[in-house]
């Protein structure tokens, strides 16, 4: 791939630092990911979730990012990074219970699937706004400097939120200040409908780094070993005090941006068919299966053991009651203001069984 | 207690804040070195550092979205920004962000920065540098609005407003500035969120108010009493949380309501104040409720003074509100 100067990072060449048994385990990561992607899809179909944003392609980049952190540095995800709560160490079942909206959902039914937050894995609440988060990160990095934390915060981003608000705004503030951020970005080729190419004009969205002042560096998102090399290497600048770093994970969304979605309106389904030749997880499988890390009939059981392990967790997410009404007032203060309380009781005069129940 | 102005007593609230807890600091426009255009960060850089006093580049996005990630992680910024007129930028991070954390997050992520903003005209700032925006925010779910208009409660409500757990806009009138002084007490001091300020009792009509329209909503009761009427002048103070039972209880008591706000009246607060006084009052009101507000234009430069209510406009209100009845 192009490498936009990044100190470091492009002297790091040869064999992966990730041990067998932490490929296994990423490769574990990715096919959870598209086992549980596979499953939403249909889910949503079926009218039994609301909405899904599929990350298909994208799991290599995610698996690989995450795995070169640390547990106590902060993530601040937007709505596709499933599979980084996966690594951060978030059981499947807290997922699905986000994703279906039940009573043990930690974020009690408020927003949409995908838009999950997990405060014990510092997996910060995505939000639908793009770009966002950004600054968010930028911010908590500064906090950390403060107290002399020695931790760093990662954004995850699209193509598209480079063209954001807060993609200016939180780049700028990071280089000014050399917060310990890394901004990573998975650049999947299309911002729903719009190719990158009319995203920007700049050759590649690592480049940008260059205009706030710190490295760029552009990845080969389908390559876990290369994403995790890249975000560890940032990771070391960043609490080294040598500032933030702009990773462009280059990858392609194989699904639609969501389930409200028809790619087939802006792109070809050729595009599609040769974006799957490079398939982060068949890539990875090939890997394993010249090295002889793993055979057939491992990732067979591999694929079964796992479909298995999401059915339960759909299941058990389904079995769970759904919310109480009288949550919707929680959580707007800390405590209800008088105003909420009277809405609160307005609602039990109207329907004193508690509304949705029979 | 020291006599001092409403800019100087915000002043003593952040470094009162600033001393009683680490955690605190400020970050925005020429804050630092400067201590803000309107000297409200006054000294405070020399005394705590520029770690906790943070000059940020021209990006009140960047503002509102940095304070935003160093709440979430256990600060407790104050982000000025320089005029309310330039907060539009930060307006996704306010309402999309800082006013929902707590609630998408299901509790997780609580988000506490006060946002301080100088609002308001009468001071020859054209359409953007006197704008009175505040119903955008306390129309947004989530945010608590705070508004001073006297010295003790510039620092009391910015105290409170400090030590909240939810986020605050903390609107500064800038006309009062230096134009009010009164006395402050020293130390922690603190007024509750809620609670409005009866500034003068009455028993004809209520003249509600907050901020830059107090000392014309005052001027007016005086005026009015010279001709027989009592009117009862109360302060809001904070327009979320609202003090709905004091609002209701002095209605009930006098009858007649006039609202005074510098913001245009199409959907202004007093628009809400006025539903609230016809849900919860209406028995009690012997007129219709009046409201002396901005036009609904654009705030004029040259005309600012046409724009903005003054006390014939409020004693006009008062007295067709007294003698339709």
């Amino acid at each position: 791939m192009t490498s936009v100067p990044l100190v470091g990072v492009a002297g790091i060449e040869g064999t992966s630092e990730l041990s067998p048994s932490a490929l296994l385990e990423a490769y574990r990561w990715m096919v959870t990911a598209r086992v549980a992607d596979e499953r939403c899809l249909s889910l949503q179909r079926q009218g039994r979730i609301g909405f899904y944003a599929p990350l298909a392609g994208q799991e290599a980049a995610q698996v690989g990012a995450t795995l070169a952190l640390r547990p106590e540095d902060w993530v601040f995800p937007a709505y596709r990074e499933l599979a980084v709560a996966l690594v951060r160490g978030v059981p499947l079942s807290e997922i699905f219970d986000q994703l279906v909206g039940n009573s043990r959902d930690r974020i009690k039914g408020r927003q949409m699937p995908n838009h999950f937050g997990f405060r014990a894995q510092n997996f910060v609440v995505a939000s639908s706004p793009i770009g966002t988060q950004i600054s968010h990160a930028v911010g908590s990095a500064m906090a950390a400097q403060k107290r002399r934390d020695p931790i760093v915060t990662i954004a995850f981003f699209g193509d598209g939120a480079t063209s954001s608000n807060d993609f200016h705004a939180g780049l700028n503030l990071a280089g000014v200040f050399r917060t310990p951020t890394i901004f990573f970005c998975q650049n999947n080729q299309w911002a729903i409908s719009l190719p990158r190419e009319r995203q920007t004009r700049s050759a590649t969205l690592a480049e940008k780094a260059k205009a706030y002042g710190f490295p760029g560096v552009v990845v080969d998102g389908t390559d876990l070993a290369e994403v995790y090399r890249s975000v560890g290497e940032a990771r070391r600048r960043a609490l080294a005090g040598e500032g933030p770093t702009l990773i462009e994970a280059q990858v392609y969304r194989l699904g639609p941006h969501s389930t409200s979605d028809d790619p087939r309106r802006y792109r070809s389904d050729a595009e599609v068919a040769e974006a799957r030749l490079r398939d982060p997880l068949h890539r990875l499988k090939t890997e394993f299966l010249a090295t002889g890390l793993l055979d057939e009939t491992g990732d067979q059981k591999l694929w079964d053991s796992i479909r298995a392990e999401v059915a339960r967790a759909i299941e058990e997410s389904e079995q769970v009651p759904p919310l109480d009404p009288h949550t919707v007032f929680d959580d707007v203060f800390e405590v209800p203001t008088p105003r909420l309380e009277q809405e609160r009781a307005e609602y039990d005069s109207v329907t004193p069984n508690g509304g949705s129940k029979p | 207690m020291t006599e001092m102005t409403l800019v100087q007593a915000v002043n003593r609230g952040l470094a009162e804040a600033m001393r009683q807890d680490p955690d605190v600091l400020i970050l925005g426009e020429d804050v630092g070195v400067n201590g803000g255009v309107f000297r409200a960060t006054e000294g405070l850089f020399k005394e705590f550092g520029a770690e906790r006093v943070i000059d940020t580049p021209l990006s009140e996005t960047g503002i509102v979205g940095a304070a935003i990630g160093m709440a979430l992680y256990g600060l407790k910024p104050i982000a000025e920004i320089q005029f309310l007129d330039f907060i539009y930028p930060a307006f996704d991070q306010i309402v999309s962000e800082l006013a929902k954390f707590r609630y998408r997050s299901g509790g997780q992520y609580p988000c506490h920065v006060v946002i301080r903003a100088p609002y308001g005209g009468g001071v020859k700032g054209g359409l953007y540098h006197s704008q009175s925006t505040e119903a955008y925010f306390a129309h947004t779910a989530g945010l608590k609005v705070a508004i001073p208009s006297t010295p003790a409660d510039a620092k009391g409500l910015l105290l409170t407003a400090i030590h909240d757990a939810d986020p605050v806009m903390f609107l500064e009138p800038k006309r009062i500035y230096r134009s009010v002084t009164g006395e402050v007490p020293e130390g922690d001091h603190r007024v509750p969120f809620g609670e409005v300020q009866v500034v003068r009792e009455g028993t004809d009509v209520t003249l509600f108010a907050y901020g830059a329209m107090i000392p014309p909503s005052v001027e007016a009761a005086n005026t009015l009493s010279e001709e027989g009427i009592s009117a009862e002048v109360i302060d809001l103070r904070t327009l979320v949380p609202l003090d709905e039972k004091a609002v209701v209880a002095s209605v009930e008591k006098t009858g007649r309501a006039v609202i005074v706000h510098e913001a245009a009246r199409f959907c202004g607060f007093g628009a809400e104040l006025a539903a609230i006084l016809a849900e919860r009052a209406f028995y009690s009101l012997k007129a219709p409720v009046a409201r002396v507000t901005g036009f609904d234009t654009p705030f004029p430069y040259a005309l600012e003074n046409v724009y903005l209510p003054g006390t014939d406009r409020i004693v006009h209100a008062a007295r067709a509100t007294v003698r339709s009845t």
